[in-house]
């Protein structure tokens, strides 16, 4: 989960902003630094050869130089953070060789749900993407906030309820990667993490195939239970029956998830 | 008649909470019945509890921070000791305990460490910075004060009675929305938070009015100590940015008891109103806690050099400009929600923008020490630690507010790194500076500085060691409120950062000795003549602890470092006139606060638990209590000259001794 040793164009274009935003920083930080120690040894009242000048406390000349040095530090990050935002905006489509894959996320209390409508498949904790190929994220969340991140593949971004945000990614290489929720959603939380298998094209298209023509479906009935507070074992792959599906959690059409059941909560004493 | 509160709301079945509040419950009884039997309450009750004095309240802040510090740390301990177990584990902590101790560290340690911490430094410094008598409205600040630890005390009831949150420091809705979090947690921290902000807000108005309108003949602005300025700075943001936080918290108690629809997801909410407001506080916040840090180290750094602050100007500007930039960028805290890229870029941009201020004062500070004589007390190795420390975490902050750079960081172990990094290396150290350099003030007598250093290293390397691997395991994708995991790569970072936070509680250990050894050893590190570090502004000009008059006779101001100037001149004259003194009005003590607060604590626990009738009883007590105040005599009380001068010849002579004998070159 090394956001450092990234495995697509977009982590791998933030790794880069990070350690050269970090590297320009340290041209100034270390100097700084070595400049604390040393005036702080060499003025020390038990030094009889440093100077005391009891009385200076202006000088015009530093005091340009020292507006300008962080001053210019941060024009030149400014333009990196400005050309970087433009560049990496998390929407902003990605290119990638093959089909463009269309993924809708749900962060559910506490899974995630991913629904390929154009494959008619569903998968929960657990996302098969083709190698190199764009992949179109559109998520939402089907009750309180979660952030989808995959360390490896770069950008995070909320999911919220009755809203849809957008994320685009590619992955590079084919492995095995995790993913998890990044922004704390409650008791389950930790649990939200995903295995994220990256497969090359062909093996993707048969595995959609394969999938869509399966036993499990993906209706309303099953869609009711995935929506109470739960944290499923195992990694669960469906046939999808509602291509709408995203679209009626996205517009509320769907009710959100309910909460905790009133029971044994302390100081819900109401439904005791 | 009690509404939801029954017996079912004490953990009887959780040991933790259970034995700590019990182990708390029998150290407070004790603390009590040892104080009425000694005969002490008489004296608690007229001298404190009551008091008026700045320098008082000031102390009475100090020590709820330090108490407070305590619990918070408790929490942080646990914290790292579950997550340092707690790989393919469920650790020693349930979810919703452990959730309920990260919501409980994160809210104690800002609003009940931080914030009173320098709220009580100011309280106690300022006034005598400004060479007056007392602050603008004395009675007022006891009510801020008293409203603080009414916050405090229902942060801490929650421990027994009931629950507290379980949704972070900052309850993001729809997670705290009465669907996602039915149980009173949500209403502990929602109740505290209201009725302490009022006590912050107050406060805030106080000390601003003390600065603008009550200063002693010739302290213009631009001769005031840098620690004034930043108190100025820091008090503006509390006046704009508090009610903010009141508001938004008031929406959501609507949202909570109401069922209105402000940030629910059904009927037109939007929780992401509510990021937007809580860190329209929630930046300005941190600002308010890091300036008045600044001024304390600009006061240190300059006293321990021997020399005036480097660049006077350039400090006042850019603390000014601090306080206006901190509104402009909350947006930093959220940009992986999808905002877009110019948007992102320009809250990016302004982030950055702050730095080249706080830059300035880095360096400013730096020339201060050049051509120094520099003295490396305790609060300077403070200083010093701060210096080097808080430039790391500025370089992780601007890192942060790199859009490209967020999108990998946010919400990560990395960012809990960087906060703790400006947090503990800047407010945190600031404040234990400003507390070592000030006791003598305070109390009369100094700090043992071998257990201080001793606390100093310790808390320095733990530190480092405590959060450093927090910045690794960032970059390993760890975020944030991890009750368990299963990546192995994650734990020895974890196991290291734990080890830092035994280092830390040796430091803390250090600290309480430190004051224990003080008190037992006072009369050998007496502070006669009320100048112990050779100080350069007026709070050194009177005697330790100061009469409650604070100067006998007001000083007259005609430069920076007006104390040193006076030095300066007592040498070269080498004749000090006699002084002439007159009776001097100063407030009568007044119970307002304190019965103010017990109405409030009242008021708050019934909300909390929807106990109507007593919600009632307390607003009706608190009014009282206002209209008592507002209808009385007589507020103040004449201390007649002879009186004055007693108390000021007590030791006029060591002062003046003091005065000849040191001074500058």
């Amino acid at each position: 989960m090394n956001i450092l040793d990234p495995q697509g164009p977009i982590g791998a274009a933030e790794k880069t902003i990070l350690i050269d935003s970090v590297g320009i920083m340290l041209a100034i930080v270390v100097p700084t630094i070595i400049a604390i120690f040393a005036f702080a040894f060499w003025f020390r009242q038990s030094n009889p050869r440093a100077t005391y000048m009891p009385a200076w406390a202006e000088s015009g000349r530093i005091e340009l130089v020292v507006w300008s040095i962080p001053t210019l530090t941060v024009i030149l990050l400014g333009g990196v953070a400005w050309i970087g935002a433009h560049e990496l905006d998390p929407g902003k489509p990605v290119e990638g060789t093959g089909q463009a894959i269309t993924i809708q996320v749900v962060s559910l209390d506490w899974k995630w749900l991913f629904i390929y409508p154009d494959q008619r498949v569903a998968t929960l904790n657990t996302l098969t993407v083709p190698v190199g190929a764009p992949l179109n994220f559109q998520l939402t969340s089907a009750s309180v906030m979660n952030v989808f991140f995959i360390p490896q593949f770069g950008s995070m971004i909320y999911t919220m309820n009755g809203m849809t945000t957008r994320l685009s990614l590619r992955a590079d290489e084919v492995g095995t990667y995790q993913g998890l929720s990044a922004h704390f959603s409650g008791d389950g939380f930790p649990d939200m993490m995903f295995d994220v298998h990256v497969v090359p094209q062909n093996e993707f298209s048969d595995w959609a195939t394969k999938t869509a023509h399966g036993d499990n479906a993906l209706n309303a009935d099953v869609y009711q239970e995935l929506v109470k507070q739960s944290v499923p074992k195992d990694r669960s792959v469906y046939r999808l029956d509602d291509p709408e599906l995203f679209l009626g959690i996205a517009t509320r059409r769907i009710a959100p998830g309910p909460g905790p059941e009133q029971t044994a909560k302390i100081g819900a004493s109401d439904a005791r | 008649m009690l509404g939801k509160l029954t017996w079912a709301a004490i953990p009887f079945d959780q040991p933790i909470p259970l034995l700590a509040g019990a182990v708390v419950l029998v150290a407070i009884l004790a603390v009590l019945v040892w104080v009425v039997v000694k005969g002490h309450l008489p004296y608690l009750w007229h001298e404190w509890i009551t008091s008026v004095d700045h320098k008082r309240i000031g102390v009475m802040y100090v020590l709820l921070a330090s108490v407070m510090l305590l619990r918070g740390f408790s929490d942080a301990l646990m914290m790292r000791a579950q997550q340092a177990v707690a790989f393919h584990s469920p650790g020693f902590l349930p979810p919703e305990h452990y959730n309920q101790i990260f919501s409980a560290h994160g809210t104690i340690m800002i609003f009940f460490v931080a914030m009173p911490f320098v709220i009580g430094l100011m309280n106690l410094v300022v006034p005598l910075q400004l060479g007056v008598r007392d602050v603008a409205f004395p009675t007022l600040n006891s009510v801020g004060f008293w409203l603080t630890a009414t916050g405090a005390l229902l942060v801490n009831v929650s421990l027994v009675v009931g629950e507290f949150a379980r949704t972070g420091w900052l309850p993001y809705p729809p997670l705290s929305e009465m669907t996602y979090s039915p149980g009173v947690g949500v209403d502990y921290y929602l109740w505290s938070l209201e009725i302490s902000g009022v006590g912050t807000l107050v406060a805030g108005v106080n000390l601003v009015t003390t600065v603008l309108k009550i200063r002693t003949k010739g302290m213009n602005y631009l001769r005031m100590p840098m620690f004034c300025w930043t108190t100025l700075a820091s008090n503006l943001l509390i006046i704009a940015a508090f009610p903010i936080l009141t508001a938004t918290l008031a929406m959501l108690i609507l949202d909570r008891y109401l069922g209105f629809h402000f940030f629910t997801n059904e009927a037109g909410g939007n929780m992401m109103m509510f990021m937007n407001l809580i860190w329209a506080w929630g930046h300005p916040e941190v600002y308010i806690l890091v300036l008045p840090a600044f001024g304390i180290f600009s006061e240190v750094v300059s006293t321990f050099s021997g020399k005036p602050l480097f660049g006077y100007r350039s400090m006042v500007l850019a603390t000014m400009a601090i306080c206006i930039l901190s509104f402009m960028v909350w947006l930093h805290h959220f940009f992986t929600m999808g905002a877009g890229a110019d948007v992102n870029a320009i809250f990016g941009i302004a982030s950055m923008i702050i730095a080249v201020p706080t830059g300035v004062k880095i360096y400013n500070w730096l020339f201060t020490m050049y051509g120094g004589r520099i003295r490396f007390d305790t609060p300077m190795l403070w200083s010093i630690g701060f210096m080097v420390t808080f430039i790391l975490g500025g370089l992780t902050g601007v890192l942060l507010a790199v859009p490209p750079a967020d999108f990998l960081l946010h919400n990560s172990l990395f960012l809990i790194a960087h906060f703790h990094n400006v947090i503990i290396g800047g407010v945190l150290f600031g404040a234990f500076a400003g507390y070592t350099y000030w006791f003598p003030k305070a109390f009369g007598f100094k700090l043992h500085e071998g257990l201080g250093k001793a606390a100093f290293w310790f808390w320095l390397v733990g530190f480092y060691v405590a959060f450093f691997p927090l910045y690794a395991v960032g970059f390993l994708g760890m975020t944030r409120r991890m009750q368990h995991y299963d990546v192995p790569e994650w734990r020895p970072w974890l196991m290291a950062a734990s080890v830092g936070a035994v280092l830390i509680l040796i430091g803390i250990i250090f600290q309480i000795a430190q004051l224990v050894v003080s008190i037992r050893d006072r009369e050998e590190l007496r502070d006669h003549t009320g100048d112990p570090w050779d100080g350069r502004s007026l709070e050194w000009a009177t005697s330790s602890p100061p009469p409650v008059f604070n100067f006998a006779v007001l000083p007259d101001v005609s430069g920076e470092d007006a104390y040193w100037a006076q030095k300066v001149r007592a040498k070269q004259e080498a004749s000090a006139e006699e002084p002439h003194y007159e009776a001097i009005e100063m407030p009568r003590n007044s119970p307002t606060g304190f019965v103010c607060a017990f109405f409030a604590t009242i008021t708050g626990f019934a909300l909390i638990w929807h106990i109507w009738w007593m919600v009632i009883a307390g607003l009706i007590g608190a009014f009282a209590t206002f209209v008592v105040f507002a209808w009385r005599d007589h507020d103040e009380y004449e201390i007649p000259a002879e009186e004055v001068a007693r108390i000021d010849q007590a030791n006029i002579s060591e002062r003046r001794d003091m005065i000849s004998a040191a001074g500058s070159v």
